[in-house]
């Protein structure tokens, strides 16, 4: 699961798709997110990342992971 | 170290140029206590999904609206809306306060009376009231409000083998420049037919005519509406002096005043569209005082007035179930608590808001009830933020028209508490069970 290269990330979270003008808003974690996948990271790396740093237990943040990735695709911000 | 606290990931897509309906991202806030109880502590003791009334804001509710109208003019009588909340322990927080009851049928009547409201302070409206009501209303020395001639004649009828005079007023309907307009009830202004009740009433002899009522329709926004309206009911009155030289005791305004609610499709939230006690009060005192009503028979004024003394009153508890996410990338939460207890989210877009929140993040989200059904919809598009299973929603202003409308479907009603003036808690309607239904089927022998 790719974000596409035309998805600019800002430091403070602004998200703009240049293929097709949308913008959109991350909360921080959101941020960081992205930019794991943007690295190349595959779920289960950004899973370990995720909890290493933050208080939440594994099975709830897959959970939030696959939702909030469905919604990336939703806005398509994935690549095919 | 310690790891940071997690809160989970969100995308929202800003959409440029299309404001929030209100101008601007509300924020989120919960309600965590109702009357400084715990939303939580209610639901562990009473269960969920839960209603709660607050005595208080009862009492509070109405002390303000009869100040807005007892400072403007010199008699005032409130009567309350049995159909918007008859649960008896309401009505008698009503009753003390000193209104007397307004009813629409039967069922309304008998518990009216038996909330101990004497029979001469029972208003008798409705399109059917059949002739054994009419008969105990009359013995009862009731106000009878005649919507309709069939009704008048039943009336004339009875009145010539009964020894006491039935005491009645006729219902109006009129254009006060509102839409809808409510024309199936009660007489025409502008046709005359309004005119020609009163006459064949005077005429007669038989009926002692105390007064005239209306009520215009419900949710109105417009306080010049009731100006409109109370001109006209005055313009019967001396007409009435004039031609009988008969006095109306009093004059009947009905309900409808608007609740902070806000209407579906409205543009702006009740909140700041809601007139205040005073606005409908000015409008409505001041079309009477400024009649040609003489000083020495202002009727007094009677108000019907329902679901703006009780709707801030009433709180809908419940508790999430799940959340999922529709094709379309909605959000959808569900909870226990569905259109079956919230009968007005089919006319309200309901605010819906978290017990407790550990984000103000929101999203775009369908709040469902637990029907089986797809009409079940407690809000639509609502920015809501996530909450987890078990966790708890409040729906505050509900008081009115839910606990009388709500459907016996699917669930069990549950429970109904009150919270009273000094944070006790009292269940004043039992959740149903199993019994609730079994003491009133019958099973053939041959299905045993
Ligand atoms: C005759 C009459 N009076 C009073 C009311 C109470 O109206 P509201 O709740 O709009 O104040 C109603 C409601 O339909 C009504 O029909």
């Amino acid at each position: 699961m790719r974000i596409k290269r035309s998805v600019a990330v800002s430091e403070n979270g602004f998200v703009f798709d240049s293929s097709t003008g949308d913008s959109f808003n991350l909360n921080g974690i959101g941020r960081e997110i992205v930019e794991l996948m943007k690295n190349g990271l595959e779920q289960s790396d950004i899973t370990q990342k995720i909890i290493e740093r933050y208080e939440v237990e594994p099975a709830i943040f897959e959970q939030n992971l696959m939702d909030f990735q469905s919604m990336l695709r939703q806005f398509n911000l994935l690549e095919e | 170290m310690a790891k940071l606290a997690y809160e989970r990931p969100i995308i929202n897509r800003i959409s440029a140029g299309i404001p929030d309906k209100f101008g601007m991202q509300s924020r989120i806030r919960p309600i965590p206590q109702i009357e400084g109880l715990s939303v939580e502590e209610l639901m562990k003791k009473y269960g969920s999904p839960l209603f709660v009334l607050s005595e208080k804001t009862i009492r509070d509710t109405y002390r303000s609206a009869l100040k807005a109208f007892e400072t403007r003019y010199p008699s005032v009588q409130f009567a309350w809306s049995y159909k918007t909340n008859y649960l008896d322990s309401v009505c008698r927080i009503f009753h003390q306060e000193g209104s007397w009851a307004e009813v629409v049928s039967r069922f309304e009547y008998e518990k009216a009376l038996s909330n101990g409201v004497p029979g001469n302070q029972i208003i008798f409206n409705g399109p059917h009231k059949t002739r054994d009501d009419l008969e105990v209303a009359i013995e009862n020395d009731s106000l009878i409000h005649i919507d309709h001639f069939d009704e008048l004649y039943t009336l004339l009828e009875i009145a010539g083998k009964s020894a006491t005079k039935p005491k009645v007023a006729i219902r109006v309907n009129m254009d006060t420049g509102i839409y809808p307009r409510w024309e199936r009830f009660g007489f025409n202004y502008e046709n005359g037919e309004a005119w020609d009740a009163l006459n064949r009433i005077m005429l007669s002899g038989k009926l002692d005519l105390v007064g005239l009522h209306t009520h215009i329709g419900t949710y109105i926004l417009a306080p010049s509406a009731y100006g409109m309206a109370a001109n006209k009911l005055a313009q019967l009155a001396i007409n009435l002096a004039r031609k009988y030289n008969h006095h109306v005791q009093y004059i009947d305004m009905g309900g409808g005043f608007a609740s902070k609610n806000t209407l579906k499709g409205a543009y702006l939230p009740g909140t700041d569209t809601c007139p205040t006690f005073d606005e409908y009060a000015d409008a409505i005192t001041s079309a009477l005082i400024n009649s040609e009503i003489e000083p020495d028979h202002m009727p007094t004024l009677f108000l019907e007035t329902g679901r703006a003394l009780i709707d801030d009153a009433g709180y809908l508890l419940g508790t999430v179930i799940a959340n999922k996410r529709l094709p379309d990338g909605r959000r959808a939460t569900v909870v226990d608590a569905g259109v079956n207890l919230l009968f007005t989210s089919f006319w309200y877009d309901h605010q819906v808001v978290p017990a407790v929140i550990s984000s103000q993040h929101t999203e775009n989200t369908t709040i469902y009830g637990p029907l089986c059904m797809n009409i079940d919809i407690l809000r639509d598009a609502v920015m809501f933020p996530l909450l987890r299973p078990g966790e708890r929603i409040v729906i505050p202003r509900v008081g009115a028209y839910n606990m009388t409308q709500w459907l016996q479907f699917i669930t069990y009603r549950p429970n109904i508490v009150l919270i009273d003036t000094e944070q006790r808690v009292h269940v004043i309607r039992e959740q149903e069970n199993q019994n609730t239904f079994q003491t009133s089927e019958r099973i053939p022998q041959y299905l045993k």
